[in-house]
């Protein structure tokens, strides 16, 4: 059984995918992650990082129709699996229930 | 390439995906990235996929056997031990090639490097220009004084900075008593600049001034001492005076410049005697180097400048120099050193060639070596091969038997490696006094470190790939059952690669005897003059010139000294040359060219020079101020069936009388043919030599004491120096008889690399025929039918590969010769001797060994069966 735990890049790389949607392949992704977390990080990272997720069952992936801008290359498209989608879930409710019992936090959302 | 090392790595499965990806990635950034930034990306995104996830089977397997490796190295190293003689030939061999290619390889850098220890390099250049005189293109770097000032106003836009200087040369320099002669220049300020001087004390502006002059570190040392030299007085030769505003670090060794140990400010030139002479667009007696503006175009702007003295000179009014079709073009730092050769005013190589030809006997040298490697290993292949079959059984696959004998190669290439850093170590001082260098081995520099690596690869691969190859490839079956034969294959290889070794060998050692010969054979040109006995002391200011004949008389007084005579050149290298002359018949389209030297009397007479017709200048005849004497090559020059008699006009001078024709001497380089030589009496401000014959029994010491009190009493200001006239011509075979050292030095190296390759060869043949030896002894055979058995086979790859040599050295030594005009010839004999060496230094190699088996008591070889 593989270890179905997310770590913190893992966990941003199934979200880019989740909105994504369509455009989840390696390129743009890892151009997403730059975008959005001001970090820059390689193809070859995000790559082995999409393919460890697949191997834990969190993302299919399927090989798109070929596109002129690559070359007539195809790309491979990433979903998130029910699984996947599970352990986000998961992962969002277990911080969601942290930061609840955080009592400097609760003060400052009802001042606001 | 990125592509094709990720595709080498990369799963198939994955390949196209990832392709596609970065191909993406690289033309989004296109647009917004240096085309260098996105395909250095293009390379990080290629690295970036080394990870396991992407990595092909085959690869990501590999690299876990560490027993293995550990086995592989223990047999190595025992392998190494069990055979003390075959490894000791082996690694001696490579480690001499090695060292060979090693020193080659920090000459060759050396040479490359040689003026880049100046920041302008890219932009530095130097003024020359190129005259046809009667038809022969000459270029050279002298330069009228007109040119630098010229460009400063016309192409300003274009340079940085242009600066006159005159021609580097040793001057006295005087401080209260100290007195030093160092080489130096007189430039004008911008050199300062240009050559980014790094300044100990001073500012690189202090030559604006034109009392002030510049001393190197070492020049100012000498002349001070530990006391400071800013604002000191300096003599320069006499009378010549400048403040020291400033000292410059030393410039580097391997640079043009690096004499320059002084810069006295330019104006001071004014002051000297005959600098009236030197004005003019028509005369060149300097020097212009200039540093281009940034982002300015060489070629562009040295063809902007190619017409401006013929421009000038045109307009002067001036139809003699007008014929010379002046151009100038400029010549960049980075080829002054390696490409300073130019025929018909194109830059056709020079030194470079040099550089080419010795880079290549080295990798040869290591080439030698790999091969000995090669064919001992093979050679050695029939005792190895049982254990390759057992590996193989045991389930060895061939890539890890590959790898196994690779790595041993790399063992022994390693060690050879390190002999061969010490051997270089001992042979670098000799190498520098070869090469009048002064190398280190950059230990500091990593790029150093890094081409060594480098180099032990490449030696392992070459040397290692065939054996290894070879070996793994047996067969096991055949092996194991005794059937295995080690094959016709490998020992035609073998024979070939011997044959290829002699053939390097032979052509090396068919060079150095021609390099030699012809070394020889213009050391033996007879001159047409006599230049024993004779030395030279250089007149230092008017003082000498004004009484030299008080000097000359006081000189004769002591009876050591035959004869004293003053020149302006020495008749070693008659180098000033002189154009505007005129005379009955000359073909009004020739724009001639003499030699020309002006010595007071009775110097002819003082070199012993034969004259064919006419007389010599005599004393008694006060006319003989407007006589000459011609050689006989001008004569022909001239186109005149009787010149004696003829008059001949020098510019506004004369017109002169030809009295005599004397015969052809060598008054310059002793490689190339006489040049038409004008000769005359003079007795003032020219005169630079004074040339003194010693009687030929005469005791040197005695003479040269007589000398120094003469020349004390009339020019105690200047320090005596004087200079032996053959040793000035001896100057003119150190590049050759360098050339040839080194020649000698790589034939030796060659030889003695393939000896050793034979030697061992042999070595193997003896041991492997033990058996076949004794039975033949036992039959009767006599010691010296079986030397001649074991040493046929040698001596036939031998004569082989003279065979091949002859032409190929022929062929390459014509065209060397073809350089000398006076040049020796190519005789059969070279050839002759070159192979008669080869063959017997092959013979005593294998003689060792064939007669050592050959002697051997057969009872002890059979008796083990």
């Amino acid at each position: 059984m593989k270890e179905a735990r997310l770590g913190e890049f893992e966990e941003i790389i199934l979200l880019l995918v989740g909105i994504l949607e369509e455009q989840a392949y390696a390129f743009k992704i890892a151009e997403e992650f730059e975008a959005q977390t001001g970090k820059s990080v390689s193809i070859g990272a995000t790559h082995s990082t999409l393919d460890r997720l697949c191997k834990k069952g969190f993302l299919s992936s399927e090989l798109s129709r070929p596109t002129a801008v690559r070359g007539g290359r195809r790309k491979r498209i990433y979903t998130i699996s029910a699984s996947g989608q599970r352990a986000l879930t998961a992962s969002k409710e277990l911080r969601m229930s942290l930061w609840n019992q955080y009592p400097a936090f609760t003060k400052f959302t009802f001042q606001a | 390439m990125a592509k094709r090392l990720l595709k080498w790595f990369v799963k198939e499965a994955l390949a196209e995906e990832v392709l596609g990806d970065l191909e993406e990635k690289f033309y989004a950034d296109a647009e917004k990235k240096t085309t260098l930034s996105i395909k250095l990306n293009y390379w990080y995104q290629v690295l970036n996929y080394l990870r396991p996830f992407a990595l092909r089977k085959s690869l990501a397997i590999t690299s876990i056997n560490y027993g293995m490796y550990k086995n592989h190295f223990k047999i190595g190293y025992r392998n190494l031990l069990s055979d003390k003689w075959h490894s000791f030939f082996n690694i001696i061999g490579l480690a001499m090639g090695m060292a060979a290619t090693l020193l080659m390889g920090i000459w060759v850098f050396d040479e490359l490097s040689y003026n880049k220890g100046f920041e302008n390099y890219d932009a530095i250049a130097q003024a020359m220009q190129t005259q046809t005189f009667n038809g022969e293109v000459q270029t050279a770097v002298n330069q009228p004084m007109q040119l630098a000032p010229e460009l400063r106003a016309l192409y300003k836009d274009h340079f940085k900075h242009v600066v006159t200087s005159s021609f580097i040369d040793n001057e006295l320099l005087t401080v209260g008593d100290t007195k030093v002669s160092r080489p130096g220049n007189f430039m004008e300020p911008g050199i300062a600049h240009m050559l980014s001087l790094q300044m100990i004390s001073g500012s690189r502006d202090a030559l604006q001034d034109p009392t002030s002059m510049l001393l190197s570190e070492s020049t100012a040392n000498a002349l001070f001492g530990n006391a400071d030299p800013m604002g000191q007085n300096v003599e320069i030769g006499s009378g010549m005076k400048a403040q020291v505003a400033g000292v410059y670090q030393d410039l580097p060794k391997n640079s043009d410049f690096a004499n320059l140990s002084f810069i006295a400010p330019w104006q001071l030139l004014n002051t000297t005697a005959n600098f009236e002479a030197r004005v003019g667009w028509g005369n060149n007696w300097f020097q212009t180097f200039v540093q281009l503006a940034d982002g300015a175009d060489l070629t562009e702007v040295s063809s902007l400048i190619a017409d401006v003295k013929y421009d000038n000179i045109k307009n002067e009014g001036n139809p003699r120099g007008v014929k010379t079709k002046p151009v100038i073009h400029l010549h960049p730092m980075k080829k002054w050193h390696l490409y300073s050769r130019f025929e018909n005013g194109i830059s056709t190589g020079g030194a470079i060639e040099r550089v080419w030809l010795f880079g290549t006997i080295g990798i040869f040298i290591l080439l030698l070596a790999c091969i000995n490697f090669m064919n001992l290993s093979t050679a050695k292949s029939v005792k190895r091969a049982k254990e390759v079959g057992i590996r193989k059984t045991i389930g060895s696959v061939k890539n890890q038997l590959i790898f196994q004998f690779l790595n041993e190669s790399f063992l022994v290439v390693a060690l050879a490696f390190v002999i061969s850093l010490f051997l270089v170590l001992l042979a670098l001082p000799f190498f520098n006094g070869l090469t009048d260098k002064t190398m280190t081995i950059p230990y500091a520099k990593p790029v150093f470190w890094l081409s060594c690596l480098l180099f032990i690869l490449c030696t392992g691969i070459v040397a290692g790939s065939y054996p290894a190859f070879y070996l793994s490839s047996f067969n096991p079956v055949k092996v194991l059952k005794g059937t295995f034969n080690s094959g016709q294959g490998a020992s035609n290889l073998r024979r070939a690669l011997v044959v290829f070794q002699f053939t390097i060998s032979v052509v090396l050692i068919i060079g150095t005897i021609t390099i030699y010969r012809q070394i020889q054979y213009v050391k033996d040109r007879p001159l047409g003059y006599d230049k024993e006995q004779m030395l030279y002391v250089p007149i230092n200011g008017p003082a000498v010139r004004h009484s030299f004949e008080t000097i000359r008389n006081e000189l004769l007084l002591s009876n050591a000294i035959k004869d004293v005579a003053a020149s302006d050149v020495l008749v070693t290298g008659t180098f000033v040359t002189n154009s505007g002359f005129d005379w009955k018949g000359k073909d009004p389209e020739m724009s001639e060219e003499f030699n020309t030297l002006r010595a007071t009397h009775g110097f002819g007479a003082m070199i012993d020079w034969e004259i064919k017709e006419g007389r010599d200048f005599l004393r008694d005849f006060r006319s003989d101020s407007l006589a000459l004497i011609i050689n006989e090559t001008a004569a022909r020059y001239m186109g005149l069936e009787k010149p004696v008699g003829e008059s001949v006009k020098w510019g506004d001078m004369g017109p002169f009388k030809i009295i005599g024709v004397a015969k052809d001497m060598v008054t310059r380089s002793p490689y190339d043919q006489v040049r038409p030589t004008i000769f005359s009496l003079h007795n003032g401000n020219f005169l630079n030599f004074v040339n003194i014959k010693i009687g030929q029994e005469a005791p040197m010491g005695e003479a040269l004491t007589h000398i120094e009190k003469v020349f004390h009493k009339h020019d105690p200001k200047s320090l005596f120096t004087y200079n032996f006239l053959d040793d000035d011509y001896a100057r003119n075979f150190i590049d050759e008889e360098r050339t040839g050292k080194l020649a000698s030095f790589f034939a030796f190296l060659a030889i003695c690399i393939s000896c050793l390759g034979i030697f061992g060869l042999s070595a193997f043949v003896a041991e492997q025929r033990t058996k076949e030896i004794g039975v033949r002894k036992v039959l009767g055979a006599s010691v010296m039918s079986l030397w001649k058995l074991l040493s046929k086979d040698f001596v036939f790859m031998v004569i082989l590969s003279c065979f091949i040599a002859i032409p190929i050295g022929h062929y390459y030594m014509n065209l060397w010769i073809q350089d000398y005009s006076y040049r020796t010839e190519l005789n059969w004999w070279i050839f002759a001797i070159a192979t008669l060496g080869a063959l017997a230094i092959t013979l005593l190699t294998v003689s060792f060994q064939a007669i050592k088996a050959a002697v051997h008591n057969p009872v002890k070889s059979l008796r083990a069966e």
